[in-house]
């Protein structure tokens, strides 16, 4: 069976890999090739790669960045951040990416995930969304988890399925950097519903909150940051953790 | 010289990449002289069969890869389309693997994404791979398991990992994006 994968998260600015929630703060925790190297060698499944500077004028950098990384590992990379048009896809696919991940561009402009999916195949399409909880409902949230929209978790990401994407990484803003764990009930709900992967984002923060995510077969794949940057959690111990616990993972 | 068929489908610089690795020298081309003077031919993944089998006729590439007497590598789509026909587009294929590709029929969630394990191995692709080793997939179609089977793995259902008959070869999963293992196939069929 097809195993549950592991997936580090680097978020990108100006050629290296930064950290810090907001862009006044940013610490610069080294170069993303060789990050991506090392998380490679450690077993990582995939990697996925968010350009946070993409609304500035320096993306050449960015797409230089995509080359590099396509030249020195040999797993498949996601990469996203600013992702709005059909050409933006096709030159991030020429440069290397495997998958290309969009969120906002997908909320302002819907067709896009038709187009994008119908001209490459929808198995290079990621649709990236932002929930939070807001009166009882998942609300979507865009540009950069800071603006409400009308859309409903669940019903988002059905039409985005229904329009063709062929995988949701689903990150709740209300778990990110809690390190609580996983919004799991809510994963819970959307993996049972969707026929395409899921993939986990936000609350990492310990194996066990790996664990009871696979466990409850809450998604495909778990993607982290800062557990993984940090060193908090060692994603070749992380694995073997979740293999002894019957979990299927890839160990190597 | 290794000759990778450029039939306007996505990344086909990782398997470019993957060569360069191995210390391969490849280009990456659509004509007809390099392909015969290639010592190797790779059709790389991604893309659609509809798609790809109308560009292989528009432009005369269907009759030249048929032909071809070198050692072929399909992987992925390019592993589809040497097959007898797809479902995806309800397309005839080329028909040098005698099976039909199919829809996964499978409970699972399409596509089939990420590492799964290959058994069954018997081929000299495989020289030095473990059975039910981990290599990386994704495809929501796959070939049916036939006589010209050399691996095989089940998602929900059982299908060809990889297929050969003659001198065409072909994996349904990447090679050039599993890690070591995946290096290995890839040079295994680089010394045939």
């Amino acid at each position: 069976m097809v195993a549950k994968r592991i997936i580090p998260c680097l978020d990108v600015n100006c050629g290296r890999t930064v950290k810090g929630v907001n862009f006044d703060n940013m610490i610069d925790i080294g170069s993303p090739i060789d990050m991506a190297r090392a998380y490679s060698q450690q077993g990582a499944d995939e990697l996925l790669f968010l350009d946070i500077n993409a609304t500035k004028d320096n993306s050449n950098i960015f797409y230089k960045i995509i080359e590099e990384i396509a030249c020195n590992i040999n797993i498949p990379f996601t990469v996203g951040g600013g992702v709005r048009s059909v050409d933006d896809v096709a030159r991030l696919l020429d440069s290397g990416a495997d998958k290309v991940a969009i969120n906002s561009a997908a909320i302002y402009n819907p067709n896009l995930v038709n187009k994008v999916s119908s001209r490459f195949g929808n198995q290079i399409l990621v649709i990236a969304i932002d929930a939070k909880k807001l009166d009882d409902r998942q609300v979507v949230f865009s540009a950069g988890a800071s603006k409400a929209c009308e859309k409903e978790l669940l019903e988002w990401s059905v039409e985005v399925q229904d329009r063709g994407a062929g995988e949701i990484l689903y990150t709740s803003i209300d778990c990110d950097g809690m390190v609580n764990g996983y919004d799991l009930e809510n994963l819970k709900i959307l993996n049972d519903r969707l026929r395409i992967p899921l993939i986990a984002s936000g609350g990492a923060g310990s194996m066990d909150h790996f664990l009871e995510l696979f466990r409850l077969d809450c998604s495909s794949a778990a993607l982290a940051a800062s557990v993984f940057h940090k060193e908090v959690i060692k994603i070749k111990e992380l694995k073997s953790y979740l293999f002894k616990n019957s979990i299927d993972i890839r160990l190597c | 010289m290794v000759a990778i068929l450029d039939y306007k489908s996505g990344n086909i610089r990782s398997v470019k990449n993957a060569l360069d690795r191995l210390g391969y020298d490849s280009i990456i081309t659509n004509c007809e002289s390099d392909i015969e003077r290639a010592t190797h031919i790779i059709l790389p993944g991604v893309g659609d069969a509809y798609n790809v089998m109308n560009y292989l006729i528009k432009s005369n590439l269907y009759s030249v890869i048929k032909s071809i007497s070198s050692p072929v590598l399909g992987i992925c789509i390019g592993m589809q389309i040497l097959c007898a026909s797809s479902q995806e587009g309800n397309v005839q294929c080329l028909n040098l693997f005698d099976i039909p590709v199919k829809k996964l029929e499978s409970s699972q969630k399409l596509p089939h994404m990420g590492w799964n394990r290959v058994y069954d191995l018997r081929s000299p692709l495989f020289n030095g791979v473990n059975e039910g080793e981990w290599f990386y997939f994704v495809h929501s179609y796959a070939p049916i398991l036939s006589q010209n089977s050399i691996a095989t793995t089940n998602y929900g259902v059982e299908f060809s990992a990889a297929l050969n008959k003659q001198n065409f070869y072909g994996t349904q999963f990447h090679p050039e994006k599993s890690g070591d293992v995946g290096l290995k196939v890839l040079s295994n069929f680089l010394i045939m």
